[in-house]
């Protein structure tokens, strides 16, 4: 993350510098982290929404239903989760509320995966090989209709704005697949690798 | 777009109905989650903000146009048209910022020629990925994200390949 943070700052000044757009540059600075607090509070009510929502789902067994649907997928991904656990459980239902397209849901519910995900590891602030694959998952769009895209070609007066569809789903797919593959051949060859995960039984 | 008005209450619909079927406190459960959810907003402002301050100190510096300048050849190599490549670097960085660029490219070209399928199939095949790294390890303090960042680049990379392959394909254009 650091390099993330620092770098893009870095690679900010210095093309500000060169296109002479310090200023703007300077006006994003102070304008964007207000935006990111404004973000929150929008955030904020679905997130208090959806969470509620699924406190519903959990007490009345409806999550355990569907992660037992998805075992299969969770345990084909995840190595040495059981998908009777809390993280299995939420990573269920965050991969169904993207296939969904409910992406408001399906943050407050890949947070709570990820916190699942952080009980099962040592605390020292580094990522879980699962932890990895879960957030490429989700950096990869899994939603089966693109809804958005579909409003805006419609506005833009398309004849048949959803004909994209399949086009979409092969993309998605081989982007995910090739993310996943790249997650699991980098978690071999990094250095710090080699990390939970894996640990609790279940070979490679 | 009917559809799409349908799942969120036909979603709501369905936990609720469930609940009460397995006779859930569904109002007193729903309010404990409720406090959860504002618990994880707070959370991961933070990251939030850095992110965004970043992001937006490179959208404004103009380095997008620079590098977008640098990528014509590999595009080109890649044949990935040359219109598409800002959307391209833009996505993964900046949601807000990507649709501004992919709604400019609809208008101009036609949601329904080549670079608007194209951009569409891109657009609706990928995801924010700083902001999905930042929000999901930032709820978590976890600062050491290891591979995340290359392998998520690279499922964004070949999603962009693929979409021009894609359209070629599916509509031989």
């Amino acid at each position: 993350m650091k390099w993330i943070f620092s770098g893009l700052i870095l690679l900010a000044v210095l093309f500000g510098i060169l296109n002479g757009r310090m200023d703007a540059v300077t006006a994003a600075a102070l304008r964007e982290c207000g935006n990111a607090v404004e973000l929150t509070l929008t955030l904020m009510g679905s997130m208090c929404l959806w969470s509620g929502l699924m406190k519903i789902a959990e007490k009345a067994d409806l999550t355990e239903k569907i992660s037992r649907l998805l075992s299969p997928v969770i345990r084909l991904l995840f190595r040495g989760m059981d998908y009777r656990s809390a993280a299995a459980k939420a990573i269920t239902l965050n991969i169904s509320a993207n296939l969904l397209g409910l992406g408001n849901a399906a943050t407050p519910l890949g947070i709570a995966a990820m916190k699942e995900m952080a009980k099962l590891a040592p605390a020292d602030g580094a990522a879980t090989n699962n932890m990895v694959l879960f957030v490429v998952l989700n950096t990869a769009s899994l939603q089966l209709i693109p809804t958005t895209v579909a409003q805006l070609r419609q506005a833009a007066g398309s004849v048949n704005p959803l004909d994209i569809m399949p086009a979409v789903w092969v993309a998605s797919l081989v982007s995910v697949v090739s993310g996943v593959v790249m997650a699991r051949f980098l978690e071999r060859i990094g250095g710090r690798g080699r990390r939970a995960g894996r640990a609790v039984g279940a070979g490679r | 777009m009917t559809l799409d008005n349908m799942v969120v209450p036909a979603v709501i619909c369905a936990i609720l109905i469930y609940g009460l079927y397995k006779k859930v406190d569904v109002f007193g459960v729903f309010l404990q989650g409720a406090k959860e959810g504002f618990t994880t907003a707070i959370d991961i402002l933070p990251a939030l903000v850095a992110l965004m301050t970043c992001v937006g100190m490179f959208k404004a510096s103009g380095a997008l146009d620079i590098l977008t300048w640098l990528l014509s050849p590999v595009s080109e190599l890649l044949r990935l048209p040359g219109e598409v490549v800002p959307l391209a670097i833009l996505r993964p960085i900046s949601g807000s910022g990507a649709l501004v660029i992919y709604n400019d490219l609809l208008e101009t070209f036609g949601p329904d020629s080549f670079i608007g399928r194209v951009a569409s199939v891109m657009e609706g095949s990928s995801e924010t990925t700083f902001y999905t790294i930042a929000v999901y390890f930032g709820a978590i303090r976890v600062t050491k994200i290891r591979h995340t960042l290359p392998a998520s680049l690279t499922a964004d990379l070949v999603g962009f390949l693929m979409s021009a392959w894609m359209v070629r394909i599916v509509f031989g254009m």
